[in-house]
């Protein structure tokens, strides 16, 4: 392209003309076809960056703790330790050997089916209360204040509650997921609530939508981006208070393993049932975004 | 008795102490079939106007009859085509359309009839090639006519469109401005469109009512369209009654009712 240049025309006119700018059909080679090898590099390349850096991170990080944890001395076992000491609970996590000998990813299943019952219900009463508070201004005035000093409750305070409540501990555990994960959800229910355009409550009322077909046609959808991201940190902090729960219950999950470990001096067991936890809360962080953002694709495009 | 009867509505907007008065004695009949436009200058309160006949906007004082009627809230038979289009962007074409058509039509007509319905509208807008598109994978003038579309889709005694095509570049107005044309000449709809676009106005309108500035904005004056229909964009530039007109209602904005900038 060239510069447009402007030129005075007698009449006072101001004429803009573009030098150089040349139509034509410029002729392309036929790309010739590229050999396998040449496709498949950018694609190496993209797992070669994301995977390698981290990989190395980890390395650096088992070499350096295999390094101060070496000396006899030492209160924390090496990484070679525990290997040698937790390498069934590692490869095999799905071994079955009695009532309390059985593997980590079977006690992990039975952690997450408590975070599922009580997330799941946290997730449909925090959606429904945080439109109610979202919507009627009383109901905001009302129940507001009481969100925001209940939901600093730390989640392990009301287990001593729960427990007098339901007398058993399997129901006691799910109640802790349950309040722990509500708040988030409520409250940014009611942001997203607020945040409903005008005009798209012009156009339910004008179509006369019932409060049923403004909830599911046009609240929840409009919403939705906000309900995730409620939803998204309730599923991080249920998985944060169900170990706690679980320490202090008992049973079969993964947190009275760690408490189990611990009182058996099991350290090496104690090192692979935290990454099998912290692996297990990236991925459940991962699912709900990932369904957020597969349900919220129409909503965010705006 | 009138089609659509505004008969002495006044309103005053209350907030805390301070009440402002924004529309003032305005009266106003609309016969069937009928096209009108509202014009005046912005924060004349001319969208308040059509708010109430909406029913979205409570009336202060005064009342809107439809068909000996009164209107107090809003409903399906007095469809608005909003400013912004106001598509749901979650909902494709036929799905924003659709909401509409199945909550007015669910039951009375089948399944297939309201598929047809939906289609026939789309088409109507020329939008029938889009309807598995969402709202934000098309164009502004696009939206407009999904917007049109799912106003009459309703079937309204009586469309309101609110600066339907204010947003929109002058050769896609022009397009859509056709398309009104042609719709209104087809189906007959009375129509009520607000603008402050002088010659969209006089192009279209049966009638055109211009608004003094607010606060407490009155009807000015009235100005009947003396044009034959179909009207032609080109032949209209250098028609008599056309330029007569356009003149009266530039006069009425720009000469008798100047806009005062707000402070």
């Amino acid at each position: 392209m060239g510069r447009a240049v402007l030129k005075e025309v007698e009449t006072g006119a101001t004429v803009v003309a573009l030098p150089g700018a040349k139509p034509g059909v410029v002729p392309l080679p036929a790309p010739p076809r590229k050999p396998i090898s040449s496709r498949l590099l950018p694609w190496l390349r993209t797992i070669l960056v994301n995977v390698l850096p981290p990989l190395v991170t980890v390395a650096l990080i088992a070499l350096f703790w295999q390094i101060a944890a070496a000396g006899p001395q030492s209160s924390l076992p090496p990484p070679t330790k525990i290997w040698e000491e937790a390498k069934d609970l590692i490869v095999e996590p799905f071994y079955w050997a009695g009532s309390q000998d059985i593997g980590l990813g079977w006690r992990i299943l039975v952690s997450l089916q408590r975070v599922a019952i009580g997330f799941s219900l946290a997730a449909i009463v925090g959606v429904l209360l945080g439109a109610l508070v979202g919507q009627s201004v009383w109901a905001m005035r009302g129940l507001d204040p009481i969100f925001q000093v209940l939901r600093t409750v730390p989640p392990l305070a009301w287990l001593p509650l729960s427990l007098a409540a339901f007398r058993d501990s399997q129901p006691s555990a799910i109640f802790v997921i349950f309040i722990t994960a509500i708040w988030p959800v409520i409250i940014n229910t009611a942001v997203g609530i607020r945040n409903i355009p005008q005009d798209y409550r012009n156009v339910a009322q004008v179509l006369r939508l019932n409060q049923v077909e403004f909830f599911f046609k046009i609240m929840v959808p409009s919403a939705a981006p906000y309900i995730f991201t409620g939803l998204r940190i309730g599923v991080g902090l249920s998985w944060l208070a169900i170990v706690a729960a679980e320490m202090l219950t008992g049973g079969v999950g993964i947190g009275f393993f760690i408490w189990d470990a611990w009182n058996s001096s099991r350290l090496s067991d104690i090192i692979v049932a935290l990454i099998y936890i912290g692996v297990v809360g990236f991925v459940l962080d991962r699912l709900v975004a990932l369904t957020g953002s597969i349900v919220t694709r129409g909503t965010l495009t705006h | 008795m009138s089609y659509l009867k505004i008969d002495h509505v006044d309103k005053t907007f209350q907030r805390g102490a301070t009440s402002t008065p924004v529309l003032k004695d305005i009266s106003l009949d609309i016969e069937r079939g009928e096209y009108v436009s509202v014009i005046g200058h912005s924060g004349c309160g001319k969208s308040t106007l059509l708010n109430i006949i909406a029913g979205l906007t409570p009336i202060t004082s005064g009342a809107v009859l439809l068909e000996g009627r009164e209107v107090r809230d809003p409903g399906p038979e007095r469809a608005v085509v909003f400013q912004n289009h106001s598509l749901l962007p979650w909902l494709t074409v036929y799905d924003n359309v659709a909401l509409a058509v199945n909550k007015v039509f669910g039951g009375r007509k089948s399944k297939a009839e309201r598929h047809d319905w939906i289609m026939h509208n789309l088409d109507l807008v020329q939008m029938g090639h889009a309807k598995d598109k969402r709202p934000a994978e098309i164009s502004g003038g696009m939206k407009q006519r999904v917007g049109i579309a799912r106003g009459l889709s309703m079937e309204p005694k009586i469309l309101l469109l609110d600066e339907p095509f204010g947003a929109l570049d002058a050769l896609t107005r022009a397009h859509l401005q056709d398309s009104i044309m042609q719709i209104h000449a087809t189906l007959g709809n009375t129509m009520i469109m607000i603008t402050h676009d002088v010659d969209e106005a006089v192009l279209l309108s049966d009638r055109i009512v211009m608004m003094t500035n607010g606060p407490s904005a009155r009807i000015g004056e009235v100005l009947d369209v003396r044009l034959a229909r179909p009207r032609k964009r080109l032949d209209l530039v250098s028609d008599r009654t056309y330029i007569a007109a356009r003149e009266a209602v530039l006069k009425f904005l720009y000469e008798r009712h100047r806009f005062v900038e707000a402070a």
